[in-house]
């Protein structure tokens, strides 16, 4: 009993310093963020594309739904994104990797600190710019009701952690090769067409929507942006499925990074 | 004696790229399992931008008064041009920041030759030539099933759209050159904006849909701010016979003043820099 208590506050601990240290760094990068916040235009371009297209609302969308989905798409894209790949090729390939396995934590814990703090970051300049498309189309700002938000908040949380366990697994192709961030491109084209961000699933052909609805890819994107968005969603089969291909594809993460960090090692002897 | 001097100097130019690009090359060519994933990712993304593009399509809509075969010169323009991104600009460019941040852009600076030539053309990446390949396919696709039909049996006719669409086509190499040198060497004053570039190369997307497609602000934003028009919608209405005067002078001008701007710009960068470490 005593020492299950232990363990918590010591994990409560270790949190606590590694989101505060890698959120002053972070704060750091505060200029290089505000970019990256800026380089997720990406669904208010496409939602300029639909709103000239009469394509939306022949797929029984109006134009105020398109303009809330894609708001809600680029609310969603914000927090899920995981750029792993790229930090962690640069620590493996200058061994600054091998000071954190001495360490008794595991160091995908220090990675995945660093992304919620780059969230918290990112926060303030995602809602500036939600804030200028407000005045610029004021009746296309989502207003989900305070439940809602909660739910969607976490389906955006639930989102990310599939998307890091899915990044985690491209990832361990660093222990094979010196370049796989080249991997991150190849993953980032289903994601963009399938996860509705460029288009709204209910626009595709019914054959092709059932085909991405095959994949994780609508429930990073599709699921929490519809359910920001206030569209009639079935929460909880939304929720079941992200728990399903986490389910699936934690144990297989984890299988590759035991198998990656002994050819780390040897790589390093 | 003048003009014998900077023909030499010109030469020496000419021989030192080769160089460059021949060194860059092998190095490149080391990493074979590259050129897989770039096919792949061109594929991917051609087969998705299509996909979207023939959502946007159907039923017989069209997107800002473009037709279908129209709208896929936009899209092969557009895919040339990344192409082109992925051969000489990100391969060089990209790397200004991190020179910047480790005080190797000293070393840049001492050489005999002139730093912006050394930092845009040392590298040259063979990976972009897929990208480079699918879009003039693409072109040539669109072209040919494009209404009204250019006349393939009269040579002549055919060599002023083709000319006046490449001329402009170079015009939009220079500006994105000119947009992308901007942002990397917007380094020298806030070192820590590395992936600017990157947000040049996500927003740039919107180059793949003409630019009449979207509400007027956006059309004067993609106009005037970030030059998304003079990319590929000026030099697509060039291939299709329909260029007007006004946008091309502007197409010229826009490209001729941003080659100006970046020099000048860079000028002042290295006056303002004061090495890694003081």
């Amino acid at each position: 009993m005593r020492r299950s208590r232990d363990r918590a506050r010591r994990s409560w601990r270790i949190a606590r310093a590694l989101l505060s240290s890698q959120y002053a760094t972070m704060l750091e990068y505060r200029a290089e963020i505000a970019l990256w916040a800026l380089a997720g235009v990406l669904p208010l371009i496409m939602l300029g594309v639909w709103q000239g297209s009469g394509a939306g609302v022949a797929a029984g969308l109006s134009p105020q739904a398109l303009g809330r989905y894609f708001l809600a798409a680029f609310v969603v894209r914000q927090f899920t994104v995981v750029w792993l790949i790229h930090v962690f090729e640069e620590d493996a390939l200058q061994g600054k990797l091998s000071p954190q396995l001495l360490q008794p934590l595991h160091p995908l814990w220090r990675y995945l600190a660093s992304h919620l703090a780059e969230q918290a970051t990112r926060l303030p300049f995602v809602l500036v710019m939600l804030a200028l498309v407000a005045l610029w189309q004021p009746g296309i700002l989502p207003m989900p009701g305070p439940g809602r938000l909660l739910l969607a908040v976490l389906a955006i949380a639930a989102a990310f952690a599939l998307r890091f366990i899915l990044h985690i697994i491209l990832t361990m192709a660093c222990f094979w090769t010196e370049r796989a961030a080249a991997l991150d491109r190849l993953l980032l084209i289903p994601y963009l067409f399938l996860s509705g961000l460029v288009a709204p699933l209910s626009t595709f052909p019914p054959s092709v929507r059932a085909l991405a609805e095959a994949t994780p890819f609508p429930s990073m994107l599709a699921f929490p942006a519809a359910l920001l968005a206030g569209e009639p969603v079935n929460v909880a089969a939304g929720f079941a499925g992200i728990g399903a291909w986490c389910a699936l594809l934690l144990p297989i993460a984890l299988l590759l990074w035991r198998t990656g960090i002994r050819r780390y090692a040897a790589l390093g002897a | 004696m003048v003009r014998a001097s900077r023909r030499s100097r010109l030469q020496r130019y000419r021989r030192t790229l080769l160089r460059f690009w021949g060194t860059a090359l092998a190095a490149e060519l080391e990493y074979g399992a590259n050129a897989l994933v770039e096919l792949l990712a061109v594929l991917g993304n051609l087969a998705g931008s299509l996909f979207v593009l023939s959502l946007l399509y159907g039923n017989g809509r069209s997107l800002g008064g473009w037709s279908w075969d129209a709208a896929l010169v936009v899209l092969g323009l557009y895919t040339l041009l990344d192409g082109f991104t992925s051969c000489l600009l990100q391969p060089n460019l990209s790397k200004i920041v991190g020179h910047v941040q480790n005080g190797t852009l000293d070393f840049v600076l001492l050489k005999p030759i002139d730093s912006q030539f050394w930092l845009s053309a040392r590298q040259v990446s063979p990976w972009g030539l897929p990208g480079v390949l699918a879009g003039l396919v693409l072109i040539g696709v669109g072209l040919a099933n494009a209404t009204p039909p250019i006349g393939w049996r009269d040579p002549i006719a055919l060599l002023q759209p083709l000319g006046l669409g490449f001329t402009l086509l170079l015009c939009a190499a220079a500006i994105l050159y000119s947009l992308w040198f901007l942002m990397a060497g917007l380094s020298i004053w806030f070192v820590k904006v590395w992936n600017a570039t990157e947000v040049l190369r996500t927003t740039l997307v919107a180059g793949r849909y003409p630019v009449s497609a979207y509400p007027p602000a956006l059309r004067l934003l993609f106009t005037f701010v970030l030059p998304v028009a003079f990319l590929t919608t000026v030099p697509a209405e060039a291939l299709l016979g329909r260029a007007s005067t006004g946008w091309v002078a502007g197409s010229l001008l826009a490209a001729v003043l941003s080659l100006i701007f970046s020099r000048v710009f860079w000028r002042r960068a290295l006056r303002h820099y004061t090495s890694a470490s003081s």
